[in-house]
């Protein structure tokens, strides 16, 4: 199929940006979008320019390296993938597509649609584990949680920390991500002993890097590759709560 | 004579471990914030060394590529991991699990390794569930279990089909904590370029940050490598797209021995090649083998599109025909073998005109089951199946074919995990030590979280409390020189004299990637012989030197720029491809992996030759241009009985 792609160039974070116009001819419809990426770029190349900057890594839904907007939507429009999942039978012959990087304040731009995250390793640093060293623990089976519990927790940790949450949400908030792992850990029993500290730390840093405030749009979730649900930030928001109005974890 | 000593401690297998812990020096823990160490990596091996050295009291800066320690590759590993729990009573134990892995590794791995590699298994299971890794449980709240390759026990662990992902997300918790803790300093988006030795010992590290392009020296008191294995050399692989072997190949220029270079796995369940527009394969877990039935037509059909019709006589099951007592489930050579000679008789199942896929079907076990029980096991890995193909497997077979997936070769590394470089120890993928000549599926999780978390801090006093080491500053010729030719590197790849531009033939990398990637796969792959392996030592220097006659890097060296990435990467990958062909073709025998069409039985299984080649091949690097040599080092079997393996 041939296509007509608008893609978001920009040389810095304090550059101005602009989308460039370019025509691709034969693209298998088989192929992954970020393998159209690769042969608009080996075109580019040929034709003695500078390749676009995207990033990209497992190729299959589990990293979370690869961050596109494609016609409006953080991955795309299809739901519950990661940008590395979308693939070009979703698209028509003679299609124009626009191709952008994550938008939000805490998420600069690094080069071209590569933006900067490092906001999401700090809240994690913040508290999103359970503090216990190396080293001897109880046998992996002395702690029974029943299977619902487990699954729920997993469902939360699935998060794949892309930041299309934030991309998606008009007020730039990381509410999913960081209740994510509030949530798999509140939920543990091996995360109950400093669940107040996790739920005040965390969201604490997450207001220092600029992330907006949730309102309830639920727009995070739908662009969510991982269908992180909703609920997640409703108990994020109930955890914190309950860490202002008893703080104490012993119980 | 050899130069290569493992320090394998003496005495009966099962209390090696445990007497070396004794002897080992400790460093008091005051003295061990005097000490620096660089760990260059944050996957599975990295970040669990990382986290577990800063918890002792070391100073760790830890290094990635990626922009953040969570996106290391071990987050794709689906399937699970290996620990000797017996949770389901079904027998199994540290022994099973050790004799296992060495037959499983086609006795080609050192006894004492892995014995420890059994003994510490249960130990991570139980790290991880303290650190909130939301394992499978049963209804009653038990961890639980299923069955891999090579095994006729259920001792896999794993978190639906995203294990490695919740184990990297446990040690990245772990690590993220050491660094709100100030005990690591994190370098993401740094590229290890170039290892620093000083007066024999590594002393540090250069590095390309990948946003500025700035070049940086960092010194430390020892370096611990853990960046992954080097299967993209395949071009397709199911391995990441950044994934690469620079760090470790670099090391080895500096004087790390490389060992077993033609030891890969192929892993035999994969989702076929679809277009020459691929950029990389895509694993269907080889748990999926405890409910699917792996088959091809008993005779070439033409039509395939009734597949799922097909009446079970005229199915060959051919590994259940084969390999009676372990059926579907044989190691992953095995698997991969028996699928390439069904479509060498022309069965394959694939797309034309090749056909290049077998059949794993679950019709049977969801009649058996109901769909929803297997849609509970592998859900994902269905969904993964139907949006890259489209087809739906709940109702047709899934079609599957070998594809390239883990390196059992790597920087050859004694018992203490230290290469042969004093001060440069290896960890995870990377190194070579545990797997022998195949991997178990569901061992590299395990040995790469016991590398870190239960092995590295005790074997790293061995060697910081016996040392002297003097203080580095990072401007001695050593680094400077490092620095210079990192620049020279990048000047040549970026053709900063304009001597490529003049030439009329221009190539992609990706081109002259994808080149180098068939003439590995086809000759250096499944299956290997003499004059393919000869044809592959000519033609590998020719494309290199194509590669730098030829290839278009463009954009500059101080900014963000993945063409220069990549490009400096694949260099290092035809270096590294053509010291496999050569390990291929010395070593004449076929054992797991490394399967040559000289040596087989006649049922075709892999013929090993334990006279001649009971060995680890280590590599030494020479110089530019001149062929490394072999050390070997003998690999002694007290335990084991050598036998030809047999999973019938
Ligand atoms: C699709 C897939 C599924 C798998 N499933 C399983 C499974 O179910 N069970 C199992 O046991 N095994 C599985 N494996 C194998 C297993 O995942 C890997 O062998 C293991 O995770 C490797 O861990 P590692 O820490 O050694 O390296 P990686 O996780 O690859 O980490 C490498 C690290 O090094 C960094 N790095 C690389 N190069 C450089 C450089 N030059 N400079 C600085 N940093 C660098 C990277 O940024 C990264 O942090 C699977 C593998 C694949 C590909």
């Amino acid at each position: 199929m041939n296509l007509t792609l608008k893609v978001w160039r920009q040389d810095g974070p304090d550059a101005a940006g602009a989308l460039e116009s370019h025509t691709l001819e034969n693209v298998n419809k088989n192929s992954s979008f970020l393998e159209m990426m690769d042969l608009l770029n080996e075109k580019i190349m040929l034709d003695g320019k500078d390749a676009i900057e995207f990033e990209s890594d497992c190729r299959e839904g589990i990293c979370g390296t690869c961050c596109l907007v494609i016609n409006g939507q953080p991955h795309g429009k299809s739901l519950g993938v990661a940008t590395c999942q979308v693939y070009m039978r979703d698209f028509k012959d003679g299609d124009t597509i626009t191709i952008e990087p994550w938008r939000a304040k805490p998420f600069p731009v690094i080069k071209d649609l590569v933006v900067d995250r490092s906001a999401f390793d700090r809240i994690q640093a913040a508290g999103g584990y359970i503090s216990v060293s190396t080293g001897p623990h109880p046998d992996g089976n002395a702690i029974k949680i029943p299977k619902d519990v487990s699954d729920v927790a997993f469902d939360h940790a699935a998060c794949i920390g892309c930041g299309a949450c934030v991309a998606a949400c008009p007020n730039a908030s990381a509410s999913l991500f960081t209740s994510a792992k509030i949530s798999q850990l509140a939920l543990l029993p091996q995360g109950k002993s400093e669940r107040s500290r996790r739920v005040k730390r965390m969201v604490e840093q997450m207001d220092d890097e600029g992330f907006g405030n949730c309102s309830n749009i639920g727009e995070c979730s739908a662009a969510c590759p991982k269908k992180i649900p909703l609920t997640s930030i409703a108990r994020m928001k109930r955890e914190y709560l309950r860490a202002v109005v008893s703080p104490f974890d012993a119980s | 004579m050899t130069v290569l000593d493992s320090k394998i401690p003496d005495g009966p297998v099962q209390g090696k471990w445990d007497r070396h812990k004794q002897d080992i020096k400790v460093v008091s823990p005051a003295n061990k914030r005097n000490f620096k160490v660089l760990v260059v990596g944050t996957g599975l091996a990295g970040a669990s060394a990382a986290a577990s050295l800063a918890e002792l009291g070391y100073n760790v800066t830890a290094f990635c590529i990626h922009d953040s320690p969570r996106r290391a590759h071990s987050i794709a590993a689906q399937g699970g991991i290996n620990s000797t729990k017996n949770y389901p009573n079904d027998g199994d134990s540290v022994w099973r699990l050790f004799y296992d892995t060495v037959k499983g590794g086609d006795f080609r791995s050192r006894e004492a390794n892995v014995y420890r590699l059994a003994q510490l298994s249960s130990n991570i299971i139980d790290q991880a569930v303290a650190q909130g890794v939301p394992f499978a449980r049963e209804y009653g709240g038990e961890l639980a279990n299923r069955s891999f390759g090579g095994a006729l026990v259920s001792r896999t662990f794993y978190a639906r089909g995203q294990t490695g992902q919740q184990l990297l997300l446990g040690a990245y918790g772990a690590l993220m904590r050491q660094v709100d803790t100030g005990k690591v300093t994190l370098m993401p988006r740094r590229e290890m370029m170039d290892l620093v030795v000083v007066d024999g010992q590594a002393r540090g590290i250069t590095c390309r940050n990948l946003v500025t392009g700035d070049i940086e020296s960092h010194t430390g008191d020892a370096v611990i490598v853990a960046s992954g294995g080097y299967g993209r050399v395949y071009f397709l692989s199911t391995n990441a797209w950044n994934s690469n072997s620079s760090a470790a190949w670099r090391a080895h220029r500096k004087g790390a021995f490389m060992a077993n270079p033609c030891y890969v796995q192929i892993h035999p369940t994969c989702i076929p090649v679809n277009g020459e527009q691929q950029s990389k394969l895509t694993l269907m877990s080889e748990s999926l083998r405890n409910d699917g039935r792996v088959w091809v037509p008993s005779e070439r059909q033409n039509d395939l599109s009734n597949a799922h019709n097909v009446p079970r006589e005229k199915r060959d099951y051919y590994l259940e025909r084969r390999y009676p007592s372990f059926g579907n489930l044989v190691p992953r050579d095995v698997a991969s073998r028996n699928g390439k000679m069904m479509t060498d008789r022309d069965l394959g199942v694939g797309p034309e005109p090749d056909r290049l896929a077998v059949f794993l079907d679950f019709r049977d076990r969801i009649e058996e089951l109901g769909k929803h029980v297997i849609e509970e096991r592998y859900g994902n890995l269905f969904d993964i199946y139907h949006e890259i193909t489209a087809e739906d497997p709940y109702s047709v077979p899934m079609r599957i074919y070998p594809a390239v997936h883990y390196t059992m070769g790597g920087l050859w590394v004694d018992y203490d995990l230290m290469s042969t470089i004093p001060g440069l120890f290896v960890l995870g993928e990377a190194n070579f030590s545990d797997h022998g000549a195949n991997r178990l599926g569901a061992s590299a999780l395990m040995q790469g979280l016991c590398d870190g978390y239960f092995v590295i801090p005790y074997t790293l006093g061995n060697y910081l409390g016996r040392v002297e080491l003097k203080p580095v500053t990072g401007e001695e010729d050593e680094f400077r020189e490092s620095r210079s030719d990192v620049n020279k590197r990048i000047d040549e790849i970026l053709d900063k004299s304009g001597k490529r531009a003049k030439s009329k033939t221009r190539h992609t990398v990706l081109q002259l990637y994808r080149e180098l990637g068939l003439t590995m796969w086809d000759h250096v792959g499944m299956a290997r012989n003499e004059e393919g392996l000869k044809y592959a030592l000519e033609k590998i220097p020719e494309l290199r030197e194509k590669f730098w006659d030829t290839v278009i890097v463009p954009g500059s060296p101080s900014t963000f720029n993945k063409t220069l990435e990549l490009g400096l990467r694949v260099a290092d990958f035809f270096e590294l491809g053509e010291l496999m062909a050569r390990d291929a073709l010395t070593r004449e025998e076929s054992a797991g992996g490394h399967f040559r069409d000289e040596y087989q039985t006649e049922e075709g299984e892999a013929l090993r030759d334990d006279e001649n080649f009971s060995y680890v091949a280590a590599w030494e690097w020479n110089g530019e241009g001149k062929a490394q040599t072999l050390h070997k080092e003998d690999l002694v079997f007290e335990n084991v009985k050598l036998t030809q393996r047999s999973y019938k």
